[in-house]
């Protein structure tokens, strides 16, 4: 039988992005995958005649631009296009535009508050400087602050070095914005409830806190870190949806020899003699390897996929407890044509980017009460968009596609678990909020995909239906996450790693966790290293 | 005419009061100057209905360390109290009361009965670096000199002190939240609940808001038995008080400051309500910091950037107290007389606790508030009339001012609410009712003059915490204006009726001596 150098369950984009870095390096590597298709929640997929949706993850901006250079994924037909602007709607009729033109941001912020439209000078360089700090970590292994080993010695130094390279209100704003909410960093710039409500989406996607809910700063600072062509904080799609980014990395894994094998579902990780030696299929095969690399969620990993008497008691704990609820769906739909939203002045822009519902932070931290009722918002925060309108591969011609994303919605009911009917229910409200400022929306409808935390949890896997992986807490980043004294990738089991978004730096299609767990893993086979570092940001 | 002294101390809070002990042991000519006719500030006993008394704000001792009450010579100033701290009772409708102890068998039930003990070693094993810091000034992270890198370096000494293991869980939980880190230990909700309130009690924090259990650490840092003396925590006041005088600092009541006068960019002095002015090398603060450099000493004085963070510290008090005359005692907790006398919650399990925070972000009360409650005068009956009792009560959450502001029909509305929930933990207790006293946030500032009527003078955070306690460049007590220090529990280590702030202040100014 093979014994492969590496094989890596999961074929999610940390998972590709792991073994194409591992089979660069010359190994064998296996991808092995429990769906009939390739990619996680970066997936394009066909669910309604020709309508293709990015039915989980939907936009692009955090992928590394290092990792795309490193594997060449334009060759492999990896096309980024971005998109500029957005809209938040006003329950008074009116509308909060965001242009990418600077005078344009100014006059339209003005419109709203003259304070403010200055004030978003300061916000944004006070932002970008939290970002370029944070940036410069999402390509290294965080140390660990309790290791005296000069290795971890030597990256603490480095960790540290930038922060204390900064001059003094640097240093302290920085302690500061860590450890706020949103909105209160928020509350310190700007006057206008829309303006705060517009920003603050940004702080909560994703994520079980509210608005007021300390470390929501970061959270902000995780949807702004990304790039598109060196354009800080710019969103983009991937040309042919969120599969093209995993079927890019595939074509990059196999350039490189590797091999992938779908509807392989990992019954368990293989240990011998406290080693991991292979996997074992449901199916009954088994299949071997030198080093097993799991991109799975810390909880299916350990918690499912291994006997818990290889494992120490203090770490099963700790996963135990990883915060995984998630507090997120989505609806893909399917529209007959272009609707309208009569706010908008005719032929604006702004509809080619993405459209919010809620204009202030009380109804943000108010659908945020709801979730934590173990209920989904009833006036949910939407990031709405409409990729056909810059990529029109996704629909027929004349049609679209509709992506809306929806804060927050529950991993289970108050009533208890998930059902079909309080799905449909959910869905009800998401479309009855779109119909509030589109009325033409609801006729033009043709197929509608809805997905509750329990469907992210049963088709691909996610723990809790949590789209990171693990909530994106101080308390679980850096070297924090997953584990404390397990943040470097590896697990307690010997040639076992971890590479998925539950690792540092977490989730968002940015695989840097995948490409910083190949690093380790090289390096403890003493190969030589393809991972590149970072190339900061000149 | 202009009296000249060494140093002004504004407010005879008790770490206004411990600052001037401090500094006229160390032969300095001190004046406390206090607004209003009795010492304390919020660390008084008042007389809320004729005859019955209680203290007004705070009425737990958490954190005085026996070291300061030694020191100052609180007990021949008159401070009587048991130092045997109180139990914890977790009161909730129709089921046993669950007794926390510290130095008695705790009464909880299953599972939780084993597991209390060890977390509160655990805690407390992990309290213990924050002791280390309460205990210390803030090292300054900008323009650091040798003594901010011994600091800084004691300070990494004490962390690795914990061991890798509680070292990496201080890590992980000093940004975490209580209500997950109480669903890994705990299995009874009401255990989870009582323990969970111990954590936001005094913040604005729900406990699945992240940073509650540094608030959590912060209050146990010493041990977290709640202590109360005879007479209420104005006992402690005039003890400190009486200290202070011992010492030979003069205690002016009566004698509201306007305006820290400012010559050449450095306080020189104060300009009393009746308009007359005192002169001194230090002017001390027990005042909080916004008020203190907003208000007295006015923005224009400082740097504009450093005047916006005292703007924006964050500061919105959640607690309200309120008072009962009783004419009779209530049921005891499943008949135990004993119970009665120790310290009692009542905050449901922690998703009721979280749904009583969740109002009063948008400026409303809790319909169904969390209560700490004491009978202070099971043991100190002299605080009411022969035969007679005092219910003390620590309401939260209640709003600083709800929109329309905190009128009569709103005050009742909140007095019912709280009524109803210590009626239904105390059976019985609502027909025995005499008279009763509401204090709100917005009462809290108005009486006290603290900016937003709350206890810890700025919310404990990590944002308002250690290096940036009250601001960023102004947590070394003497930072943000020459001649100016500030003591208040809005410095660095925060809240609790310890004198830390104060200590720590005196401390900062006998250290550099006076800058001429």
């Amino acid at each position: 039988m093979k014994t492969y150098d590496a094989i890596v369950i999961g074929a999610g984009h940390n998972g590709l992005t792991n073994a194409a870095f591992l089979a660069k390096a010359g190994l064998s590597v296996l991808v092995v995958e429990k769906n009939d298709y390739i990619g996680g929640a970066a997936v394009s997929r066909t669910l309604h005649d020709d309508w293709v949706y990015s039915n989980c993850s939907y936009v692009c901006s955090l992928l590394r631009p290092e990792l795309h250079r490193a594997l060449d994924l334009a060759r492999h037909g990896l096309q980024i296009t971005p998109y500029y602007g957005g809209a938040t709607f006003m329950e008074n009729g009116d509308y909060l535009g965001s242009y990418p033109d600077p005078d344009l941001a100014h006059r339209e912020y003005a419109r709203h508050s003259r304070h403010d439209a200055d004030a978003k000078l300061r916000y944004r360089a006070e932002t970008m400087r939290q970002c370029r700090l944070i940036r410069d970590f999402l390509l290294r292994t965080p140390p660990d602050p309790t290791s005296l080993k000069p290795r971890n010695l030597k990256s603490l130094a480095e960790l540290a070095a930038p922060f204390l390279a900064l001059d003094d209100t640097a240093l302290y704003d920085t302690w500061r914005f860590w450890s706020m909410s949103i909105g209160d960093y928020l509350d310190e710039f700007f006057e206008t409830d829309v303006i705060k409500g517009a920003l603050a989406g940004s702080g909560i996607i994703g994520t079980a806190l509210g608005p007021y809910s300390p470390g929501s700063a970061y959270v902000l600072l995780h949807h702004y870190m990304g790039d598109v062509d060196g354009s800080i904080g710019a969103w983009g799609f991937a040309r042919g949806g969120m599969g093209a980014v995993s079927d890019a990395l595939a074509s990059a894994l196999k350039s490189y020899g590797g091999d992938i094998r779908t509807e392989a579902d990992v019954d368990s990780i293989l240990v011998r003699n406290g080693k991991a030696c292979g996997v074992a299929l449901t199916d009954g095969t088994e299949l071997r390897a030198k080093v097993v690399v799991s991109n799975l969620d810390v909880k299916r990993t350990f918690l499912k996929c291994m006997d818990h008497r290889d494992l120490p008691d203090a770490f099963i704990q700790r996963v135990k407890h990883f915060r995984t609820r998630g507090s997120s769906g989505k609806l893909n739909i399917a529209l007959d044509g272009l609707p309208t939203f009569p706010a908008l002045p005719v032929g604006s822009p702004l509809i080619d980017g993405d459209l919010h519902f809620v204009d202030s932070m009380a109804r943000l931290e108010r659908a945020y009460d709801d979730w934590k009722n173990k209920t989904w918002s009833k006036d949910p925060y939407l990031d709405l968009i409409i990729p056909t309108l810059t990529d029109p591969t996704m629909a027929p011609p004349g049609k679209h596609y509709m992506s809306v994303f929806v804060q927050y919605c529950p991993p289970e009911l108050d009533t208890g678990p998930w059902t079909d009917d309080a799905r449909e229910a959910f869905g009800r409200t998401v479309i009855e909020q779109i119909a509030r400022y589109s009325p033409d929306f609801e006729s033009l409808i043709k197929h509608v995909e809805i997905r509750t935390p329990r469907e992210l949890e049963a088709e691909i896997g996610l723990t809790g239906g949590n789209i990171f992986q693990g909530e994106l807490t101080l308390d679980q980043l850096l070297f924090n996450r997953p584990v404390p004294g397990y943040a470097q990738y590896r697990s307690p089991v010997k040639n076992l790693y971890m590479c998925g978004s539950a690792t540092h730096p977490g989730g968002g299609v940015m695989a840097a966790p995948g490409a910083n767990a190949a690093r380790e893993i090289l390096s403890d086979l003493r190969r030589p290293n393809t991972v590149p570092e970072n190339f900061g940001d000149d | 005419m202009t009296e000249r002294l060494d140093v002004i101390v504004i407010g005879a809070g008790h770490n206004g009061l411990v600052c001037a002990e401090r500094l006229a042991r160390a032969g300095r000519k001190v004046v406390v100057l206090e607004r209003r006719e009795q010492v304390g500030g919020m660390t008084e006993t008042i007389e809320f209905a004729p005859g019955y008394r209680a203290s007004a704000c705070a009425q737990f001792l958490y954190d005085l360390p026996m070291s300061t009450v030694d020191e100052l010579g609180l007990v021949s100033h008159g401070l009587t109290m048991d130092p045997r701290p109180l139990d914890t009772v977790a009161l909730a409708p129709d089921t046993e009361p669950r007794v926390f102890s510290s130095n008695r068998t705790s009464t909880l039930p299953g599972m939780d009965a084993s597991a209390w003990p060890a977390f509160r070693k655990h805690m407390l094993d992990l309290a213990g670096f924050i002791e280390h810091i309460k205990q210390r000034p803030p090292p300054k992270l900008h323009q650091r000199d040798r003594a901010d890198l011994l600091g800084l370096a004691g300070m990494g000494l004490a962390l690795r002190r914990l061991g890798t293991d509680d070292m990496r869980e201080f890590l992980r939980l000093i940004t975490s939240n209580v209500y997950d880190l109480l669903c890994e230990h705990f299995e009874d909700p009401v255990v989870r609940g009582a323990i969970g309130f111990d954590a936001v009690l005094g913040t604005h924090l729900g406990p699945r808001s992240p940073g509650s259990v540094l608030t959590l650490l912060h209050r146990w840092s010493r041990g977290g038995g709640p202590v109360q003396p005879i007479g209420g925590l104005g006992a402690v006041s005039s003890a400190l008080a009486a200290s202070a005088r011992a010492a030979g600092v003069h205690v002016r009541t009566e004698s509201g400051v306007r305006n820290i006068n400012v010559h050449a960019g450095r306080a020189i002095g104060v300009t009393l309500n009746d308009g007359s002015t005192l002169e001194a090398q230090d002017i001390v603060s027990n005042v909080d910091p916004r008020r203190t450099l907003l208000d007295l000493v006015g923005a224009r004085h400082i740097d504009i950037g450093l005047a916006r963070r005292f703007h924006r510290i964050r500061a919105k008090g959640t607690a309200a107290r309120m008072l009962l005359a009783l004419d009779g005692l209530p049921e005891a907790p499943s008949g135990n007389d004993r119970l009665l006398r120790q310290r009692l919650v009542v905050a449901g399990d922690l998703d009721e606790l979280e749904r009583a925070y969740n109002p009063v972000k948008y400026g409303e009360f809790s319909p169904k508030p969390a209560l700490e409650i004491s009978v202070p005068t099971l043991s100190d009956p002299a605080l009411a009339p022969a035969g007679h009792h005092v219910v003390s009560i620590t309401a939260q959450y209640a709003p600083l001012r709800p929109e329309g502001g905190w009128t009569t029909s709103r005050r009742d509305a909140f007095a019912d609410a709280i009524r109803n929930t210590l009626d239904a933990a105390l059976p019985g207790v609502a027909r025995h009712i005499v008279a009763e006293d509401l204090l709100v946030p917005d009462d809290l500032e108005s009486r006290y003059g603290i900016t937003g009527g709350h206890w810890h003078h700025g919310e404990l955070a990590l944002d308002q915490f250690l290096f940036t306690r009250p601001v960023a460049f102004g947590a070394q007590y003497r930072q943000a204006l020459a001649g100016l220090t500030l003591c208040s529990a809005g410095a660095h280590p925060g809240g609790h009726v310890s004198g830390h702030a104060g200590r720590h202040a005196a401390a900062a100014i006998l250290r550099r001596g006076t800058e001429s």
